[in-house]
């Protein structure tokens, strides 16, 4: 109902052309890099095996797409049906961002068309094995979730009573597989011991891996809900966007008091205040995205305006893409390593066709004003 | 010091049992007992003259093993391990007194408790029951988790290929079947790269130390990351001839608690979800039939 009048004003913005000749562009690079090799479009080395495609695209994309198991049991299973109307966009950059996570892998792999072996030869031992199965797995199962609002413009009644039905279990399924995976992409640095500078290393790291996915991913779905607001002229949700801003703090006061703890057990008190880089590093990490996130989000002041919400949630982000890009590239001993403009496009191009795939959807189906159809049903 | 070290080893054999690769772990028993019987190699470095010789053969092997592709060409002057060199004798050159000069030779480990094993995602890398860790090069898809898995910075990339395959040392695992030794060691003419049973080559190794001041009271391999197949003794200190001083705790150990503890934390996540959804429903009642009507 409401999705056909939204269908009455397509209008494409600079913005919008920005992101499709981005997302063209790195289409076509990744066509390019498919066809000659990783040795030919990547800074990759020997003593540097994974580069921003691992450190970004997918450990930060995977993490950022965390808001989507949150919200989603925040609805169903606590039942706080208040956030309804942020849930759809959540899901669906979840899907969005977990799609991306499997194309990146896709990107990365010597052998993307080996992709399925995943399958047949098991090792249960490895963390990226879990990892694998698990993007497999909660990517359909995002996609379950998200499918009424394809089935919906198509007014197709029966699936959107078949995925009604499962609704509850796919959600439970969500919040098993996100615990499992978001934990284990820091088990994936586990036996690095060796190579992962101390600041960064930690016996925790599948729990802080875990705990500040969910705190990032709660970020983006006030970033997205803003932007897309600004962007899409629909009513934003200030005063709900204030209740999630509300529970960061205590997510990002776990995660900071877990961190210390255990760095202050391992004797890592040296590292932190050795004065290298790697020092000014980590207290940048910890000051932008994780100590100021908790003193603004508590203060209420910051949470009933928009902008200053918006801000604040960009430097949680920023202080998860900095985290993870320090443990997997920057404290991680290697060779020296700078990416090729072929990686940095592809994954700029990654980024714009996620937020494409956004506006598209978000023009065409209906994510933002479903709470109405679901209540008029 | 042989009880501490049985010892260790039984402690990380039992914590390990089950993490020792794949699910063929029958076929892998890396007990006490049968680390101790694996094949292993010793390279006295003060014993080492580099002529190179296992350099070239193991460069002639590769070559056989691969022979639709000339790779006679690649690194012909390599300064370090690549996907055509697999192994090397490299130099430590010490500037101010040249006795404490040495030759080392590099290539992989192969550890007791392998770390690429444990981290390989579709298995494509196995302990062998006596020692070598080999490559499937039909299962690998190339994720290079084993590359940064390594502590050792052994497996390396054919970065030239479309389609690029891990390489490594294997330990001339079709050598050893064929009840031969390796190339490298089948070649040295110093007697400074010995091939046998890890356990009798740790018996020599200590025996060498006893006997000559000279060597560092230290065999590299022997506790590192849990145990390596390739012993190292040495007159010059270990660090200058490249050697990272690791940890005896077995890498793969390190991730095992965590995915071994997967199937409970999902049980029990899906038990508190599935309770915490009863409850508010049930809280809710009145008004959810209210809404669903």
């Amino acid at each position: 109902m409401t999705a056909i009048v939204q269908k009455s004003r397509p209008s494409f913005g600079p913005g919008t052309v920005v992101l499709a000749g981005l997302s063209i562009f790195g289409f076509t690079l990744m066509v390019i890099r498919w066809v000659t090799g990783l040795g030919a479009t990547t800074a990759m080395i020997d003593g540097r095996g994974w580069g921003i495609w691992i450190g970004f695209d997918v450990l930060c994309g995977i993490a950022l797409a965390a808001g989507a198991f949150s919200v989603a049991a925040t609805v169903y299973i606590f039942q706080l049906k208040e956030f309804y109307p942020i849930l759809r966009p959540t899901v669906l950059t979840g899907f969005i961002g977990y799609g991306l996570a499997a194309l990146s892998i896709s990107i990365d792999l010597g052998f993307p068309y080996r992709i399925w072996h995943l399958l047949i030869y098991w090792n249960v031992h490895s963390p990226l094995f879990e990892v694998g199965w698990c993007v497999m797995t909660y990517l359909t199962v995002l996609g379950l979730e998200i499918s009424p609002i394809v089935f919906e413009k198509f007014n197709l009644k029966a699936p959107i009573k078949l995925i009604r039905s499962i609704t509850i279990p796919l959600v439970i399924l969500g919040v098993v597989l996100s615990t499992m995976h978001q934990s284990s992409l820091g088990t994936l640095f586990l036996p690095m011991l060796a190579r992962v500078n101390p600041l960064w290393y930690s016996a925790i790291l599948p729990i802080l891996f875990f705990i500040s996915a969910i705190a990032a991913g709660l970020s983006m779905v006030i970033i997205e809900a803003t932007m897309s607001s600004a962007g899409l002229n629909h009513r934003l949700e200030v005063g709900l966007l204030g209740k999630l801003a509300r529970a960061i703090p205590y997510v990002l006061g776990l995660y900071l008091a877990l961190r210390i703890v255990d760095m202050l057990i391992a004797g890592d008190l040296r590292y932190m205040f050795a004065g290298d880089l790697y020092s000014f590093l980590f207290w940048t990490e910890l000051v932008v995205g994780v100590i100021v996130p908790i003193i603004l989000f508590s203060l209420p002041a910051t949470r009933r305006n928009r902008y200053r919400m918006f801000w604040t949630a960009i430097l949680v982000v920023v202080g998860l893409i900095f985290n993870r890009i320090n443990i997997s590239l920057i404290g991680f001993d290697g060779a020296p390593y700078w990416p090729t403009w072929q990686e940095l496009f592809i994954s700029i191009g990654m980024v714009s066709i996620g937020a494409l795939a956004f506006v598209l959807a978000s023009r065409y189906l209906a994510v933002f004003s479903s709470h109405h159809s679901e209540k008029t049903e | 010091m042989t009880i501490n070290r049985r010892d260790f080893l039984k402690k990380t054999g039992l914590g390990l049992s089950g993490l020792l690769v794949q699910p063929d772990i029958s076929k892998l028993k890396l007990s006490s007992e049968s680390t101790e019987d694996c094949a292993g190699m010793l390279f006295d470095a003060s014993k080492c003259v580099g002529c190179t010789e296992c350099q070239v053969a193991c460069k002639l092997r590769l070559n056989s093993l691969n022979p639709d592709e000339d790779i006679s060409e690649y690194d012909l002057n390599p300064r370090d391990l690549s996907a055509y060199t697999w192994s090397l004798i490299k130099l430590y050159k010490d500037e101010v007194d040249d006795s404490r000069s040495s030759f080392v030779k590099v290539q992989c480990m192969h550890c007791l408790h392998p770390a690429c094993v444990s981290v390989c995602p579709v298995g494509a890398l196995t302990k062998a029951e006596n020692g070598p860790v080999v490559y499937d090069d039909k299962k690998c898809f190339g994720c290079r988790y084993c590359m940064a898995a390594c502590p050792f910075d052994i497996p390396k990339y054919q970065w030239d290929k479309v389609f690029p395959l891990i390489q490594k040392c294997d330990f001339c695992a079709d050598r050893q079947e064929a009840g031969r030794q390796p190339a490298c060691s089948s070649v040295c003419p110093t007697g400074a790269l010995l091939f046998g049973k890890r356990e009798d080559l740790l018996e020599i190794a200590r025996e060498r130390i006893k006997n000559d001041p000279r060597y560092v009271d230290h065999i590299y391999g022997e506790h590192e990351v849990g145990g390596t197949s390739q012993l190292y003794i040495s007159h010059v200190p270990f660090e200058l001839l490249g050697f990272q001083a690791l940890s005896a705790v077995s890498l793969a150990g390190l991730t095992w608690p965590w995915m071994s503890a997967v199937p409970g934390v999902a049980v029990v996540v899906a038990s508190l979800m599935s309770g915490i959804y009863w409850f508010t429903k049930k809280r809710n009642q009145p008004q959810e039939e209210e809404k669903e009507e």
